[in-house]
């Protein structure tokens, strides 16, 4: 592939709309925060991170971004800055919550709307396939 | 010699697994999921395959980002169930098969398929979902399984087409393996399904219904859709699609589609499920 399409193919996954793809550069940035996020996997861990949730990020050499955006448990600056969807469930595991809760606080929905949404056969994927259809939204 | 009588394609949503865990399977949102699996069930017991391959993806929990192997099969003679976070399901271990998997790897590799080998590894929902939805939730697993995780979740995934050849190769594998066995290869995950972003919870019910169309169609226009049409049609975690690729391509030329079930929704995901014969 020529330089000019990897552009292109890079630029394609940014046309989508409300969406952070999860691609190479991406996961690079996001491997220290990620690698926080799997350590929640161990109930050790998660009992220590909820003792003292500053302390415990510190242990990881993600960004301060990161860090403050896993205290503030926004979710989508976490897709942004490089966490991955799997991985962040873990820290809504830890929480207590669910895929679901995760999902439809990324979307700015109240739990019970999304859920509703998904009982109605899910968001349509007419006007958000690109960017172009969505001037001015998210 | 072992044969690949027929293929499965589920999804492998984690709720439908957590909803029998905890007993809500009868609830009105899961029962017509587990009412539309009935017949799937059925074929499976009646099938007896002596080996299950697993075509599935593993989700941040037996690798993390240190090392992301493409295309990783699980060679150990038992698997454990992983802790995704809120404990292990409560399920039996998952017994390999150590010597076909052996074999395979050797003919993967030979074939031009670099597979990592993987001699141990714990498995999640994206393996034990499935087993419950055909097996139910029997003392132990009434087959032996060889798990081949994928990696769907960092960009790029293999492509379609990659899929569909390695599924061809399995094929092959499976055909020079001298021992009388019933083989069925799963393909998992999707459809339609996007859990991240103010995009969640997209679903696309054409193009579901056109992917699970052509699987006995016209296999080989799905092996041609590329990664973008997936994230824009069917959302950004419908690429574990391609997974169903490598089940289809493991089933020879001509196939009988004789189930299939589509739902709306397990917790954000387009649920379907289609079983293939090989003829």
């Amino acid at each position: 592939m020529t330089d000019g399409k990897r552009k292109e193919k890079e630029e394609a996954y940014e046309d989508i709309p409300g969406t952070w793809v999860f691609d190479a550069q991406r996961a690079r940035a996001g491997y220290h925060l990620n690698e926080f996020l799997y350590s929640l996997m161990k109930a050790e861990n998660r009992k220590a991170f909820l003792g003292d949730e500053a302390e415990y990020t510190s242990r990881f050499r993600m960004t301060e971004d990161q860090r403050q955006a896993v205290l503030r448990r926004d979710w989508n600056r976490l897709l942004e800055l490089g966490g991955v969807s799997y991985a962040l469930a873990k820290l809504a595991f830890t929480d207590g919550k669910s895929y679901q809760f995760m999902a439809s606080r990324m979307t700015g929905m109240t739990e019970k709307e999304y859920v509703e949404m998904m009982l109605k056969g899910g968001r349509s994927p007419d006007g958000w396939r690109s960017k172009s259809e969505r001037p001015g939204k998210a | 010699m072992a044969r690949i009588i027929a293929g499965v394609g589920t999804s492998h949503t984690p709720a439908i697994g957590a909803s029998v865990d905890n007993g809500k399977s009868g609830e009105p949102y899961w029962a017509p999921l587990f009412q539309g699996y009935e017949p799937a069930k059925a074929w499976m017991a009646r099938t007896r395959p002596d080996v299950v391959i697993m075509v599935y993806n593993d989700h941040v929990n037996a690798f993390d980002f240190k090392i992301i192997p493409t295309f990783a099969l699980g060679c150990a003679d038992e698997f454990p169930i992983a802790d995704e976070g809120w404990g292990p399901r409560p399920v039996p271990p998952v017994k390999g098969y150590p010597e076909l998997a052996a074999h395979l790897v050797q003919s993967l590799v030979l074939d031009e398929f670099d597979m990592t080998i993987v001699n141990e590894m714990q498995v999640d929902h994206g393996l034990t979902v499935p087993l419950t939805l055909l097996c139910g939730t029997p003392a132990a697993w009434p087959c032996r399984v060889i798990p081949l995780a994928v990696n769907v979740i960092q960009y790029p995934a293999p492509t379609g087409h990659r899929c569909y050849m390695l599924g061809k190769a399995i094929r092959k594998a499976i055909e020079s393996w001298d021992e009388d066995l019933k083989v069925v290869i799963f393909g998992t995950g999707g459809m339609s399904h996007q859990i991240q972003g103010p995009r969640a919870g997209l679903v696309n019910t054409p193009f579901d219904i056109a992917f699970l169309d052509g699987l006995s169609r016209d296999p080989q226009r799905l092996a041609g859709i590329p990664p973008l049409e997936y994230l824009r049609e069917a959302g950004a975690e419908a690429i574990e699609l391609v997974m169903w690729l490598i089940m289809r391509g493991a089933l020879g030329e001509r196939v009988e589609e004789v189930h299939r079930f589509y739902h709306v929704p397990a917790s954000s995901t387009a649920v379907g499920n289609i079983i293939l014969e090989s003829r």
